[in-house]
């Protein structure tokens, strides 16, 4: 016990000491940086301009530039290893970008700890998910434009992690929103699909909005959008100004990573094909969030407000995720459920401060791992049950497909957290951080440790319900064999489950090495945290207000229940194919807790309202205005064209008019002037 | 008398950017009378590149040159005169020979190009009577009038001289000099040769009327400093000699006069009548080729003139010299409306392009008449951004062509007056586009197409191309969308940057309140965006019309050089769209002339 509590979380800090100032100097094997973009976005280029010339090597291409873009990684990554800690935060200005009047931005890199923590998760469980796509896309005769769909995100991606300025970042930015809208919609001639990719985009675009406020916030203020500049003036800032800031970043990190309110999105999202349900929406550009928030955390340090809404966001969403993720009997749905939940961790560790920064990316890195993991899993299952999602139409599948189960089921006791896997390393940590009073308000403390906890009991129930469902318990489909296993008639299409080829077992495989070891290996000797400490800054020990052994049974015991209740009610007892009528509660959490009801009264009949009238309004007063003036345009066009004739004797005489006109008016002028 | 006689020491190395293009004219021209008849084409499309590529490396070799950059420690005098000044190769005159030859060297990429048709787009013998028996026997022999490139290259020769003289002698020596290849050039087309005739004759006897103002004016001056020469100008007017107060008269009248002959040139309203004609008339590659180049040296002339002259009255009469901008703003603000709002009503795409031109020129001059380093950096960088598409859009609308369906001349006679109603001049009696019963010269057959006859230039021929040639229609549309000023293109960081200037208003002195000038430039630009999107609308989302005559319209293939004209002016707008500010920094450079 002694060795899981020693490099405890609960510290707090004094702010951004222990953090390195950025330096200019790039050491040699960082100018393989601009690879790590390039790679995949030639790619991209490539696959998407040769057209079906390349259907036939198109996704092994695509592999291997995010492959190769993986190694470039490592290479940086070991290089940057080799360099003393204060020397690892590098600006690797590249070119002259925009340089407008007193706007002045340069095209480069930011290459420190983080990014590259970054780097290497996006390239590495990028290429492993492309690898497994190769296997899972294999009959669709679009499989090359959805390898140049996915090294486009990757591109993008790593730009957004690599910036070095907000403005650049807000390209990869929307560039990730651009990959995922046209991943979503990969099937789009499934209409609802179509609309789900619409609806994911819009969404989307709510929370660009805050972070064009917060770049033209910045660049009004400190006349800068690069991070050196910005971060450098930000202790000057009044607190008003970087409250306004802060939250208008935390509305773009609401968007892009679905916090609360603005996750409407993200279980419509699953509509994609699923790796890029396990890319995409789960284990990179959701947590993109998250980044934005650590990055920005000298803004965030000046204005506690925005700190505070920033837990209080990440804190209902973790616990709006979880009850969601109860009721969802579609198992991509649920995933995504617990995806939203598990970044509301992230987000209220990233809103803690200092204290929490490295638990967020800690927990990002791992939740990468298992969440990604889990997500091929029920693509392997739904690869042997010809696409059938719903969870109610599952069961016992363990004696059919061993490996996607048992990779799976790693993932699920790492979400749980059960030690020694790796969940149980970084989400316990965000508990223990959320348990330190903050300011010396013992409250919040009690308040978000609280939730906290709770949801990670949630978070057991429903994710064991998740696996119970899926693998365990009796069969609850068509094996088509006519005799009934289970109870009843069998009904629905006959299914033959099976595991999946090689090329999807080995990713899931790998990935579940990572769920299983991962977090150990980074947690020995607090070596995750004290790489990242040149970004986060040095955090100072401090006590929870509960003993940290105690915080650890309390989790475990929460966690056990849930797995108790969970086991008691879909292994024990026998799971309805149709789903129940439930309580008011459950039918509520089928519905996104009628978020979409919200939003449709709220914003979508409003703004529905608003564009007719803007449309008429646009018809009658400003086309009809404008349609009076390019008349207007049009007669004086008409009368001056009259000058036009054709004729040199009246050409020669305009110009001899209009010189004696001007010559007569320079003179006059010149005259009564001199007079 | 002749032991008095002192041999001027010439600086040869700086005039090596020109000599290497005369030069090569001259050579072009023996290569005319010992070249064997079929080699001489290659030949001289060969030289004529060569020679256009290695003045430009030669400008890029001497723009580092301490000599021409001065010395930025001492903060001394930086620029060499070379025969007394009659150059004058400075960073500004450096930079605009740079535009000019680089102009120049995709503009021959376009009139090199024969297309799939093996035509060039110049008459076989230009000095045939259109429609004779001889023109006939010419065009069936498939003689090929390679003087062409030996012109333009004299014309370039005269554009790169015109902005870097000091001596206004010498400027009037440039100014024929790159003027009259241009006559001989515009009467040259394949098609429509009457037009072409006409355009070219008119073109000069405007011409010539505006070269004669143009001497008049440097006489007045002369009458009044005692000198042609720039600098001595300069220090009569700001003290050195007979007082400005004078004989003001004398004086503003001159340099009008000297200023309207320039502004002749780049087509500014009250001397842009023969724009819209010569524009139509001429062969399109020459047109694309006259509208970018001419531009860019007489803007870089007149520039020099009138800040020689107007810092020099700023020292004796900074109120007379604030007259004269008066001049030019009511130069700027005809300009702009007559270019937008005559261009909005046109049918013919060489004439839209052409009021177009016109309205660029009035863009440009809100950046000259701004009169301070941001608003003059902005007036070299919109030179080149302009000139690139200018002379891409005129490459794209070399390649889209007129088709009849069968190789009977009678058909194509009657066709030709139907589907030619160039612009307003269809009304004109001088300017008989539609009636010109000899100027179209059938191609031989082309399966599917039928005879590709001359250029569709009629908008409505342009609808639906997008979905016939979009690469084409795409090039094009980006072109449009830069002469519109549209984010992400070249242009609008043009037009960006020259109003920005002139809101900025002037550093030193000038017209005063500029900021007015640039709000009509930014309503004239709205007012344009209406004719450059109404083409992309055509292109994309019209289909296109049946045509009763049997008319069709085909896009002939480039041999190569077009295309690759019209793909290099195609990036280069996107990429001064993006990543401007190497160039604008160049451009910087080249005009810290400016206090």
């Amino acid at each position: 016990m002694s060795m899981l509590l020693s490099p405890s979380a609960a510290a707090v800090l004094l702010p951004a000491e222990g953090a390195a100032v950025a330096t200019d100097v790039v050491p040699g094997p960082f100018l393989a940086a601009p690879f790590l973009v390039l790679l995949p976005m030639l790619g991209a280029a490539i696959l998407l301009l040769a057209g079906r010339r390349s259907d036939r090597w198109g996704a092994w291409f695509g592999v291997l530039m995010s492959g190769g873009a993986f190694l470039v990684g490592l290479w940086v990554f070991l290089s940057m290893a080799g360099l003393p800690a204060d020397d690892r935060v590098v600006d690797y200005s590249m070119v002259d970008w925009i340089s407008a009047g007193s706007l002045d931005v340069a095209l480069g890199m930011r290459i420190d700890p983080l990014s590259m923590t970054f780097v290497l998760l996006v390239t590495f469980v990028g290429t492993l998910i492309h690898v497994y796509a190769v296997a899972y896309m294999e009959h669709d005769r679009d499989r090359r434009r959805f390898f140049a769909y996915l090294n486009l995100f990757v591109a993008a991606m790593l730009v957004l992690v690599l910036a070095d300025s907000y403005l650049l970042l807000f390209v990869g930015w929307e560039g990730v929103g651009l990959a995922s809208y046209l991943l979503i919609g990969f099937w789009n001639h499934n209409r609802a699909y179509a609309v789900a990719a619409k609806k994911a985009f819009v969404m989307n675009r709510i929370g660009d909005i805050g972070l064009i406020v917060a770049l033209m916030l910045m660049f009004a203020t400190f006349g800068a959008v690069d991070f050196s500049t910005v971060f450098a003036e930000v202790p000057g800032a009044s607190t008003a100004l970087l409250t306004a800031t802060g939250l208008a970043l935390l509305v773009a990190a609401c968007g892009k990573s679905a916090q609360f309110p603005l996750q409407a999105w993200l279980g419509d999202a699953m509509a994609g094909p699923t790796p890029v349900s396990a890319l995409i929406h789960a284990a990179t550009m959701v947590t993109a969030g998250v980044y934005l928030v650590v990055r920005s955390a000298p803004v965030f340090e000046g204005a506690p407000t925005a700190q505070l809404v920033v837990v209080i966001v990440g804190a209902v969403t973790l616990i709006f995720g979880a009850i969601v993720g109860c009721a969802k009997d579609d198992i991509k749905k649920a995933l995504a459920a617990s995806t939203m939940s598990q970044i509301g961790y992230m987000i209220l560790a990233a809103g803690l401060g200092p204290i929490g920064y490295a638990f967020a990316i800690f927990h990002l890195v791992t939740h990468g791992f298992f969440k990604a993991g889990m997500f091929l899993g029920a693509g392997s299952v739904m690869h042997g049950m010809d696409d059938q999602v719903d969870m109610r139409r599952f069961g016992g599948l363990t004696r059919f497909m061993k490996v996607t189960a048992i990779t799976f089921g790693l993932g699920w006791l790492a979400i749980l957290g059960i030690p020694p896997f790796s969940g149980f390393y970084s989400k316990d940590k965000i508990i223990e951080a959320a348990f330190v009073p903050v300011d010396g308000e013992p409250w919040r403390a009690w308040v978000f440790g609280g939730v906290a906890l709770i949801g990670a009991g949630i978070t057991a129930f429903y994710m064991s319900r998740l696996f119970f469902m899926t693998f365990l318990g009796r069969r609850r489909w068509n094996d088509g064999k006519g005799d009934v296993a289970g109870r009843g008639a069998q009904d629905g299409p006959v299914r033959h489950p099976h595991e999946s080829p090689a090329l999807m077992t080995w990713p899931m495989i790998l990935l579940a090495v990572g769920s299983v070891g991962l977090g150990f290996v980074l947690n020995a000797g607090g070596r995750f945290v004290t790489w990242l400490e040149p970004v986060t800054g040095h955090a100072e020990h401090e006590e929870p207000v509960l003993p940290v052994a105690l915080l650890i049974a309390l989790t475990l015991a929460l966690v056990a229940l849930g797995i108790f209740l969970a086991w008691r009610q879909y292994v024990v007892t026998l799971v309805p194919i149709r789903a129940p009528h439930g309580s008011v509660l459950t039918r509520a959490a089928r519905r996104d807790l009628y978020q979409d009801d919200v939003n449709e009264t709220l914003v979508m009949r409003p703004g529905q309202y608003l564009t007719r009238s803007l449309v008429y309004a646009d018809k009658e007063m400003v086309d009809g205005g404008w349609l009076g003036l390019a008349g207007g345009v049009g007669r004086v066009g008409e009368w001056l064209r009259g000058w036009q004739n054709g004729y040199v004797r009246t050409y020669g005489a305009t110009m001899l008019g209009g010189l004696v006109v001007i010559v007569a008016v320079v003179l006059a002028l010149t005259t009564g002037s001199a007079s | 008398m002749t032991d008095s006689f002192v041999a001027p020491t010439i600086d040869w190395i700086y005039l090596v950017p020109i000599l290497v293009v005369l030069g090569t004219g001259v050579v072009g021209v023996l290569v005319e009378a010992f070249v064997p008849a079929r080699a001489r084409r290659t030949v001289q499309v060969t030289l004529a590149l060569l020679a256009t590529a290695a003045s430009f490396a030669t400008i890029v070799l001497l723009w580092r040159d301490p000599a021409v950059q001065g010395d930025p420690a001492t903060g001394g005098t930086y620029g060499v005169r070379v025969l007394g000044g009659s150059m004058v190769i400075d960073p500004f005159g450096l930079a605009v020979q740079g535009v000019v030859v680089l102009l120049a060297f995709l503009a021959i990429l376009v009139i090199a190009d024969r297309t799939s048709t093996g035509q060039d787009a110049f008459a076989p013998t230009a000095a045939a009577v259109p429609g004779s028996p001889y023109e006939d026997l010419a065009r069936r022999k498939g003689i090929e009038q390679t003087e062409v490139y030996p012109l333009v290259l004299f014309a370039v020769g005269g554009m790169m001289i015109f902005p870097a003289t000091g001596n206004l002698l010498v400027m009037f020596v440039a100014l024929e000099v790159l003027s009259l290849p241009l006559y001989v050039l515009s009467a040259m087309a394949r098609r429509r040769r009457l037009l072409s005739q006409e355009a070219s004759f008119k073109y000069f006897l405007l011409g010539a009327f505006a070269s004669a103002l143009f001497v008049f004016g440097v006489a007045l001056v002369y009458g009044y400093a005692g000198t042609v020469d720039l600098a001595a100008v300069f220090q009569v007017l700001a003290g050195g000699g007979t007082p400005f107060a004078d004989m003001p008269g004398l004086v503003l009248t001159g340099v009008l006069l000297i200023l309207a002959g320039l502004l002749f040139k780049v087509g500014a309203a009250p001397f842009h009548a023969w724009t819209p004609d010569v524009y139509q008339g001429a062969p399109t590659p020459i047109t694309g080729f006259m509208a970018a180049c001419t531009k860019a040296a007489a803007f870089g002339a007149l520039l020099r003139v009138l800040y020689v002259i107007s810092l020099g009255m700023a020292q004796s009469d900074p109120a007379a010299q604030e007259d004269l901008f008066v001049a030019l703003w009511v130069v700027a603000l005809l300009t702009m409306v007559i270019g937008t709002a005559v261009g909005a009503v046109q049918t013919d795409v060489k004439r839209l392009l052409a009021y177009s031109s016109i309205a660029h020129a009035g863009f440009i001059l809100v950046g000259i008449i701004g009169f301070s380093q941001a608003s003059l950096r902005a007036t070299v960088f919109y030179l080149l951004v302009y000139g690139l598409a200018t002379v891409g859009s005129f490459a794209v609308v070399t390649l889209v062509r007129e088709t009849a369906p069968a190789p009977e001349r009678a058909l194509v006679d009657a066709t030709a007056g139907v589907v030619a109603p160039g612009g307003e001049s269809a009304s004109a009696p001088s300017a008989p586009t539609g009636g010109d019963p000899v100027g179209d010269d059938p191609s031989p057959a082309v399966p599917d197409a039928g005879v590709v006859l001359g250029e569709a230039t009629h908008l409505a021929q342009w609808a639906g191309l997008g979905r016939r040639s979009p690469w084409l229609a795409g090039a094009f549309s980006l072109f449009l969308l830069s002469m519109a000023g549209i984010p992400l293109t070249a242009g609008f960081i043009a037009k960006f940057s020259a109003f920005g200037a002139a809101i900025a208003g002037p550093d030193t002195q000038g017209g005063g309140s500029t900021w007015v000038l640039a709000v009509v430039g930014v309503l004239a630009s709205a007012v344009a965006v209406f004719f450059y999107v109404r083409i992309i609308v055509l292109m994309y989302f019209t289909a296109p019309a049946e045509d009763a005559e049997g008319v069709g319209v085909t896009v002939v293939r480039s041999r190569g050089p077009a295309a690759i004209s019209i793909a290099v002016c195609a990036a280069l707008v996107l990429v001064l769209g993006v990543f401007p500010s190497p160039v604008l920094e160049l451009a910087a450079e080249a005009v810290k002339f400016v206090p």
